[in-house]
């Protein structure tokens, strides 16, 4: 080490800039506001395979985006005080804005965006099911795109039921359209919309058992031969999720 | 042949009244079976394999005499679970799938899906000009093969030939394009969550010039054909009638939208991919009806060239610039080529993996086998597909593999107008009324 090295006093560092002044985003949430619905074993996704470092073992919440606070800035609002104590929670992530509303609201809510000449929400894109296991007491979800076209605005209106009592009143009466995205959604995922005219399957057959976009619906499948190899079916294939 | 006994019906279905199963060539005994019967009132089942379904649609139509009393669809014969397979493969594998849903329209499909994983990977800003303007010259090109076929199968199926033969002969052409761009005519998987899988290959420029200079020729012979065809619009004007308030409320959108009359299109009020960079209009009719559904198809091909022209121009300035976003922890590390053997592989990445980078090859075994992770939440972000809005509902469970992903397809949604379009019509326009929709069932049932 030459001479003009040592004499370099290395600066001191300035202190650490604290994580949530870095970004917004690692603001802890306050307790019981974190909405997570399951949990996430070990780094590195594999199971089922020896694991000697250790992080095999880490649990991990899944935490989807969290409720926003006000105000939420331009039209959001003008949606939240129309609405106000209709609402459950809001989500507003990556510029998308989630009404999250009570099933019992949901008419009500529905109607509202519709007529209200604020909002105006004339046309509903359809029904999409989502089913989360592990998120206990609201297994089931049922969320609704819908359009403003006198606006050209976009709201997500997601409603949650527990799995033992799926029962979502039927949008039809609202926006017809929905008639035969009710039936997908009750088809794939065994909620029933009361008040339907006619809730029926609609791509399965009428005598199928199960409903097969649920998380506890096998995916099914044969282990298929090809050149010497034996291939798993793609649900007991390797999986790093 | 009538019968007593439905001989298609299951021993636990019941057939109440009788049953009558055309072959062909016995509408007498029809007839004469009919006539002692009081009740003029007939279901008739018609598909799901039949030729003027547009597709493998069934419809039971109530009828008396010739006139639909009621029509009801009966959909779900193409339904292959796709969204369902989705969730146990990666989220890059989730192009393969959603390109074969709605087969006339591919690229619309990895669009959606890939605008929607951008979202919430937070790299919207991130994509490269080329990939995007690579992604509307598909888009587009797709948009003009996708009319040709609704042009072509709507003619066949009144009877017009010459309309479904010189269809295809374009149709062709298109999908000849596709071929040397993506290596596929259909199912490209072509577009994917950061850019494009490729880049240009030499020539092609040259290609779609080609092509478009060709259609300019070629789409007047439709307008000649059709336009003013007394046959054609005796058969289509007035029919699948439906008035503004009865699409907005059924949430039908495209060209049946436009046919009221209303300049809904996503392109223009919510942009996406770049689109309000280009030069084109809204194409409207006011007629209501299927002869309006077709002039809209017909001039939309018109645009569609518009933004070819534009997007092959402002390619051939974008030369060598990159296709796919930055991140490599998201970007698929190969770039694969034609080999000898006629097989796709990329030399110099083998060798760069194999005998110069510990790390490459390890980077590029987690990004293959287990992929990159998607944060936690959902993504829509519709897009104005040929058939109207095509949106992929995307959630992440903050996983490798997609947690649910939801095609809200505007054939599913637009079939649900086939009632309101039929009933109180005649028989034969039923066909004319479903075909001037435009559903794919494999859209439809995905």
């Amino acid at each position: 080490m030459s001479e003009d090295q040592k004499d370099v006093v290395p600066e001191p560092k300035p202190p650490e800039q604290p994580a949530v002044e870095q970004s917004p985003e690692n603001v802890p949430a306050p307790p019981g506001e974190v909405t997570a619905v399951g949990v996430r074993t070990g780094m590195f996704g594999a199971s089922g395979t020896p694991d000697t470092s250790g992080y095999g073992g880490l649990v991990a919440p899944i935490v989807f985006p969290g409720p926003a606070q006000r105000p939420y800035g331009g039209w959001f609002d003008e949606v939240a005080d129309a609405l106000e104590g209709h609402l459950g929670h809001v989500v507003i992530h990556r510029g998308e804005l989630t009404l999250h509303v009570p099933r019992e609201e949901l008419l009500h809510v529905a109607q509202t965006l519709r007529d209200d000449p604020r909002l105006r929400f004339e046309l509903c894109s359809g029904v999409s099911g989502v089913h989360y296991p592990d998120d206990a007491g609201r297994e089931l979800h049922a969320v609704y795109h819908l359009l403003s076209m006198t606006h050209n605005r976009r709201v997500r209106v997601e409603v949650s039921v527990p799995d033992a009592d799926a029962h979502i009143p039927s949008l039809v009466g609202i926006y017809p359209t929905t008639d035969w995205h009710e039936r997908e959604t009750y088809d794939m995922f065994g909620i029933v919309f009361d008040g339907h005219p006619a809730l029926t399957r609609i791509l399965m057959p009428d005598d199928w058992p199960g409903h097969p976009q649920r998380k506890d619906y096998p995916l099914g499948g044969i282990p298929v031969e090809y050149k010497g190899g034996t291939i798993p079916p793609p649900d007991q294939r390797r999986s790093y999720n | 042949m009538a019968t007593d006994q439905d001989m298609y019906a299951g021993a636990s279905d019941t057939s109440e009244g009788r049953v009558f199963t055309v072959t062909g060539q016995d509408w007498d005994q029809i007839v004469e079976g009919l006539a002692e019967e009081s009740d003029e009132r007939v279901v008739v089942n018609m598909g799901p394999q039949h030729p003027s379904t547009h597709g493998v649609l069934r419809l039971i139509l109530e009828l008396e005499g010739e006139t639909v009393t009621e029509a009801r669809c009966g959909i779900g014969y193409l339904h292959t679970g796709i969204e369902k397979n989705m969730e146990y493969r990666s989220w890059v594998q989730g192009t393969t799938f959603v390109t074969r849903m709605d087969y006339l329209s591919p690229f619309f499909n990895e669009a959606t899906y890939c605008l929607g994983v951008e979202r919430l990977l937070d790299i919207e800003d991130q994509i490269p000009e080329k990939a995007s303007v690579m992604r509307v010259l598909l888009m587009e090109l797709n948009r003009i093969s996708s009319h040709l076929v609704a042009i072509a199968t709507g003619g066949m199926e009144i009877g017009a030939l010459t309309v479904m033969t010189i269809g295809f002969r374009e149709r062709e052409l298109v999908l000849d394009l596709f071929e040397l761009i993506t290596g596929l005519r259909m199912n490209h998987a072509f577009i994917r969550p950061g850019g494009v899988a490729q880049d240009l290959p030499p020539g092609a420029l040259d290609e779609i010039r080609g092509f478009v200079a060709l259609m300019k020729k070629r789409l007047p012979e439709y307008a000649a054909l059709c336009n003013a065809n007394p046959i054609f619009k005796a058969r289509l004007e007035g029919v699948g009638h439906l008035e503004l308030d009865g699409v907005l409320a059924l949430g039908i959108t495209g060209p049946v939208l436009r046919s009221t009359g209303y300049a809904w299109d996503l392109r223009k009020t919510e942009p996406y991919c770049g689109y309000e960079d280009y030069d084109f209009d809204v194409q409207t009719w006011d007629t209501k009806d299927a002869y309006g559904r077709f002039r809209i198809r017909l001039n939309e091909m018109w645009e569609s060239l518009k933004i070819i022209e534009q997007a092959a121009d402002r390619l051939a300035g974008l030369e060598g610039a990159p296709v796919m976003v930055a991140d490599k922890k998201i970007a698929w590390p190969s770039q694969l080529a034609i080999g000898s053997d006629g097989m796709g592989n990329s030399l110099d990445h083998i060798r760069h993996i194999m005998g110069e980078s510990m790390e490459g090859l390890i980077h590029h075994f987690k990004l293959v086998t287990e992929g990159f992770r998607v944060p936690p939440g959902q993504a829509y972000v519709p897009i104005e597909s040929p058939r109207g809005e095509l949106g992929a509902h995307v959630v992440s469970d903050g996983g490798t593999r997609p947690f649910r992903v939801h095609y809200r397809d505007p054939s599913f949604t637009n079939l649900q107008g086939t009632s309101v379009m039929s009933e109180g019509g005649m028989v034969a326009d039923v066909i004319v009324a479903i075909a001037s929709i435009d559903p794919v069932m494999g859209g439809v049932d995905r």
